[in-house]
C-alpha cells in the first residue's frame, strides 16, 4: 500500500528523517516508536504532502503523494488539534468533514452511532464549540473524524496521549477492529510501547531519522523495545 | 521587578519567529506615528492663531474647550480600534513569588506610556507654548495641560475598562453621532454646554485635582480589576458560550461550494474577529458623507472614485486579504483533506462578491448628491467585482501569518504583515489613477466607463483568473503551512 523510497528532509544542516525503504503491506496495522525528534511526525507529515522531502517519495497506492493529490479521496489522519475546526461543534466538524469526503449526514450519523461507547457521552449534543472542548474530548473528535469516508489509510500520530484511561482502552479496541479488516492499512505513532505493543502487528522503531528496528510483534516485541529504549542507542534528542 | 518584565518584553519581541518582518511593519507604523505627531505639533503651534484670524472676538481656549468633548469621544473611538490592550504572558509568573500587585503595576503602567497617550500632547503642548508667548497666565496654562494629561490618562484607562466591547462602541459612536446632529442643526449646543466645563479647567487651576483625581481613580479600578483577574480560570472561563447549532441548508444549493460557504459563514459569525470586520464594514458606507457633504470635494472627482472603491470594496479588503489566513489555524488539516482548491477559493469569492453588491445597494441613496455619485460607485463595484478580486486573493498566496481567530480581543495587528500594506496599493491606486487619467483627458463618463469595462474584462476572465490563482496556492502550499503553524508571538 505505501512504499517509501530513499526518503530524507534535512533542515539546514539536520538530517531529521532519513529512509532508505519502507514497505507496508495493504491492511497492515503500523506502529511508529521513537523517542522526541526522532522524526514520527516528520514521517507523517511527509505521507500528508504537509512538508516537502529533500529526497526521495512516497508512493501511496500508486499514487506518488508529494506530485500528485489522489490519494487524498482513501486516506485520512489526525495529526493534532490543528486538524480540527475550533468554531464548530463537533456534529458540524463531522457533517463537514463527511461533506469533504463525499458522505451524507445519515452516512456520518450511522459512523457516529458505533462510537457512542467511545465518546462516552462527552461529544455530541453537548452545545459546545470544538475550541471549548478539553484536550481529550478534542482528540476523541479528531480521531473519529479520521474514520469519515471509509478511508483505506488511517494516519494517527499519538492518538493515546492525553486520553483517559478508559478511552484509551475502548481506543485500542477500535484501532484494532480497524485493523482487523483487510483492506484498510492503520498507521499509529506512540510513544506508550505497551499500547503500540498491543495493537500494531509491525512496529517500527526510528531513531534520529534513521529506521533502527522493524519488528513484526510478538509476545518477546515488548521486551526488546524496552532493553532498545533502556540503553544508551537510544538519544533523546534535545528540541 | 520592573525592569526583570521590561527585558522579558524585549526579548519576545526580539526572539520571535517572525522578528524581521514584525519589525518592518513596527517602522513603517513608526513612521506613521512619527508623521502623525509631527503634523498634530504643528497643527497644535498653529491652531492659537487660526482660530484668532477666524473667531477674533473669541478666546481661543474658549474655542478649544468647546470641541474638546469630541475630541474625547473621538479619541475613544480612535483608540477602540486602533489601541492594543496590553496583554502580558502571566501565566509563567503565578507560580513564582512575584506578587499579582507588581504584574497589575507593570501592566498598567505600560499602557500609559502607550503612544496614544502623546498624542493629545502633541497637539495640546505646543499650543500652550504658544499660549504662554502671548502672555497668558503660566500657572493656569501649565495646569491646564496637566489637566489634560490627566484627562488622556483617564481615556486610557477608561479604554482598557471597555476592553474593546461592542456595545461600548455603538454607544460611543452614536453619542458622537447625536451631538455632532445636535449642534449642527441647532437643536441643542453640545458645544456651548460643555464648554464652561472644561474652559474651568483653565480658568480655575485648583479645578486641575478632578481629572487627576479621575485619572488616579480609573487606574485604582483598574488595578483592582486586573488584580482579581490574574488567576487561570478567570481568564479562560468567561469565554465558553453556548454553541448554536445551524445547518444553513440553504448553502447545500452551492453544490460542492456549499459546504466551504457553511464553514466561512460560520467563522465570520461565530469569531469575534471576524463579526467585528462585518460591523466595521457596514459602518463605512457611512464613509462617502465626509466627502460628498463637503464643498471642497465637490470638484475632485479623483477623491470620488476613491471612495466609491472604498465603499464598495471595504470587506473586499477587510477580508479579502486575509484569505486564507482566516483558516490558519487548521490549515494542514485542510490541506491533507480532498479539498477542491479551487472551490475553497471559490467560497470566498462568492462571499466578497455578495459584499460587494450589498455594499454597492447600501451605497444607492448616494444619488441624492447627484447621478455621478452612483455611477462612479457602479463603476467602482464592477472593477472591485473584476479586478480587484482576483488581484486580492492571488496576494493573499503570499500570507503566512496565522490568525488567532478566537484570540479575539486582542492584537488587532494579527496577521498583519508587508504584503497587507503592499496589497493596498493595486486595490485602491491603481483604479483611482485609471480614473484620473481618463478622467482629466476625456470626461466622467469616459472613466467611469473604463473602470466598468476593466470589471467587465475581469469577470469575463474569471475562469482563467482563478486557475492561475489556484495553481498559485498550490505551489505556495508548505510555505503556508510551516507559516501558520508558528504561533504568533
Amino acid at each position: 500500500m505505501i512504499t517509501i523510497e530513499n526518503l530524507s528532509k534535512i533542515y539546514g544542516a539536520h538530517k531529521v528523517l532519513n529512509i532508505e525503504s519502507l514497505n507496508i503491506p495493504t491492511g497492515q496495522s503500523f506502529g511508529l516508536v521513537g523517542n522526541n525528534g526522532a522524526g514520527k511526525t516528520t514521517l507523517f507529515s511527509l505521507l500528508l504532502d504537509l512538508i516537502q522531502p529533500t529526497t526521495g517519495h512516497i508512493i501511496n497506492n500508486e499514487v506518488q503523494v508529494n506530485t500528485s493529490e489522489n490519494w487524498k479521496p482513501f486516506t485520512s489522519s489526525f495529526i493534532d488539534e490543528t486538524f480540527l475546526i475550533g468554531y464548530l461543534t463537533p456534529e458540524e466538524y463531522f457533517y463537514f468533514i463527511g461533506d469533504l469526503r463525499g458522505q451524507n449526514k445519515a452516512d456520518v450519523d450511522a459512523l457516529l452511532a458505533q462510537y457512542q461507547d467511545f465518546f462516552h457521552g462527552e461529544i455530541l449534543g453537548q452545545k459546545k464549540y470544538l475550541r471549548d472542548l478539553s484536550k481529550g474530548n478534542q482528540k476523541k473528535a479528531g480521531i473519529v473524524a479520521s474514520f469519515i469516508g471509509n478511508p483505506k489509510v488511517v494516519i494517527l500520530d499519538e492518538p493515546f496521549a492525553n486520553l483517559d484511561p478508559t478511552t484509551q482502552i475502548r481506543l485500542k479496541q477500535i484501532i484494532k477492529e480497524l485493523a482487523e479488516q483487510k483492506d484498510v492499512t492503520v498507521l499509529v505513532s506512540s510513544h506508550d510501547l505497551i499500547h503500540v505493543t498491543e495493537v500494531c502487528e509491525r512496529i517500527v522503531v526510528l531513531n534520529k531519522g534513521e529506521v533502527v528496528r522493524d519488528i513484526e510483534t510478538s509476545t518477546e516485541t515488548l521486551k526488546e523495545l524496552e532493553v532498545f529504549f533502556g540503553s544508551d542507542n537510544a538519544e533523546v534528542i534535545v528540541e | 521587578m520592573f525592569k526583570r518584565f521590561a527585558s522579558l518584553q524585549w526579548k519576545s519581541f526580539f526572539r520571535s519567529s517572525n522578528l524581521g518582518k514584525s519589525l518592518g511593519i513596527k517602522i513603517v507604523m513608526g513612521f506613521f506615528a512619527v508623521y502623525m505627531l509631527i503634523s498634530l505639533a504643528v497643527s497644535g503651534g498653529g491652531m492659537y492663531f487660526l482660530l484668532r484670524k477666524i473667531f477674533p472676538d473669541q478666546n481661543p481656549i474658549w474655542i478649544v474647550s468647546q470641541y474638546f468633548i469630541y475630541w474625547i469621544l473621538m479619541e475613544l473611538m480612535l483608540r477602540y480600534f486602533m489601541q492594543k490592550l496590553p496583554v502580558m504572558d502571566i501565566k509563567p509568573f503565578l507560580t513564582t513569588p512575584v506578587k499579582k500587585s507588581t504584574i497589575a503595576h507593570y501592566i498598567l503602567g505600560r499602557s500609559a506610556a502607550s503612544i496614544y497617550n502623546l498624542l493629545t500632547l502633541f497637539f495640546i503642548v505646543p499650543f500652550a507654548i504658544v499660549l504662554l508667548f502671548n502672555d497668558y497666565p503660566v500657572l493656569n496654562v501649565l495646569l491646564w495641560v496637566v489637566a489634560i494629561k490627566a484627562i488622556v490618562l483617564s481615556i486610557n484607562y477608561i479604554n482598557l475598562l471597555v476592553n474593546k466591547n461592542d456595545k461600548v462602541l455603538i454607544a460611543i459612536v452614536s453619542l458622537l453621532v447625536l451631538g455632532y446632529g445636535l449642534d449642527y442643526f441647532g437643536v441643542f449646543s453640545i458645544k456651548e454646554f460643555f464648554a464652561p466645563v472644561f474652559h474651568a479647567l483653565y480658568a480655575y487651576p485648583i479645578a486641575v485635582l478632578i481629572p487627576v483625581a479621575l485619572a488616579l481613580l480609573m487606574y485604582y479600578i483598574n488595578y483592582t480589576y486586573l488584580k482579581d483577574k490574574i488567576y487561570l480560570d478567570a481568564k479562560l472561563k468567561a469565554k465558553s458560550v453556548e454553541a448554536n447549532t445551524s445547518d444553513l441548508a440553504w448553502t447545500k444549493r452551492f453544490g460542492e461550494m456549499g459546504s466551504f460557504l457553511q464553514l466561512d459563514l460560520k467563522m465570520i459569525w461565530r469569531n469575534k474577529r471576524t463579526k467585528s470586520q462585518v460591523y466595521i464594514s457596514l459602518l463605512f458606507v457611512f464613509y462617502g458623507l465626509v466627502f460628498y457633504t463637503q464643498d471642497i470635494y465637490s470638484s475632485m472627482m479623483p477623491m470620488k472614485a476613491f471612495v466609491g472603491i472604498f465603499m464598495t470594496g471595504i470587506f473586499l479588503s477587510n477580508f479579502g486579504q486575509f484569505i486564507p489566513a482566516w483558516d490558519s489555524s487548521y490549515y494542514s488539516m485542510m490541506m491533507s483533506q480532498n479539498i477542491p482548491m479551487r472551490k475553497y477559493l471559490e467560497s470566498k469569492v462568492s462571499l466578497i462578491t455578495v459584499s460587494i453588491v450589498a455594499m454597492f445597494l447600501l451605497t444607492i441613496p448616494y444619488v441624492y448628491f447627484g447621478w455621478d455619485a452612483l455611477a462612479i460607485n457602479f463603476g467602482c463595484a464592477l472593477y472591485n467585482l473584476g479586478v480587484n478580486i482576483p488581484v486580492i486573493l492571488y496576494f493573499g498566496s503570499f500570507n503566512k501569518k496565522r490568525i488567532e481567530l478566537d484570540q479575539s480581543p486582542f492584537g488587532n495587528m494579527q496577521g498583519a504583515s508587508a504584503t497587507q500594506f503592499l496589497v493596498m496599493l493595486p486595490v485602491l491606486v491603481v483604479p483611482i489613477i485609471i480614473f484620473s487619467i481618463f478622467y482629466y483627458i476625456f470626461n466622467l463618463e469616459v472613466a467611469v466607463g473604463v473602470l466598468s469595462v476593466l470589471g467587465i474584462i475581469g469577470f469575463a476572465m474569471k475562469n482563467y483568473l482563478f486557475g492561475l490563482i489556484t495553481e498559485q496556492y498550490k505551489k505556495k502550499k508548505y510555505g503556508m503551512i510551516a507559516g501558520f503553524k508558528e504561533k504568533a508571538s
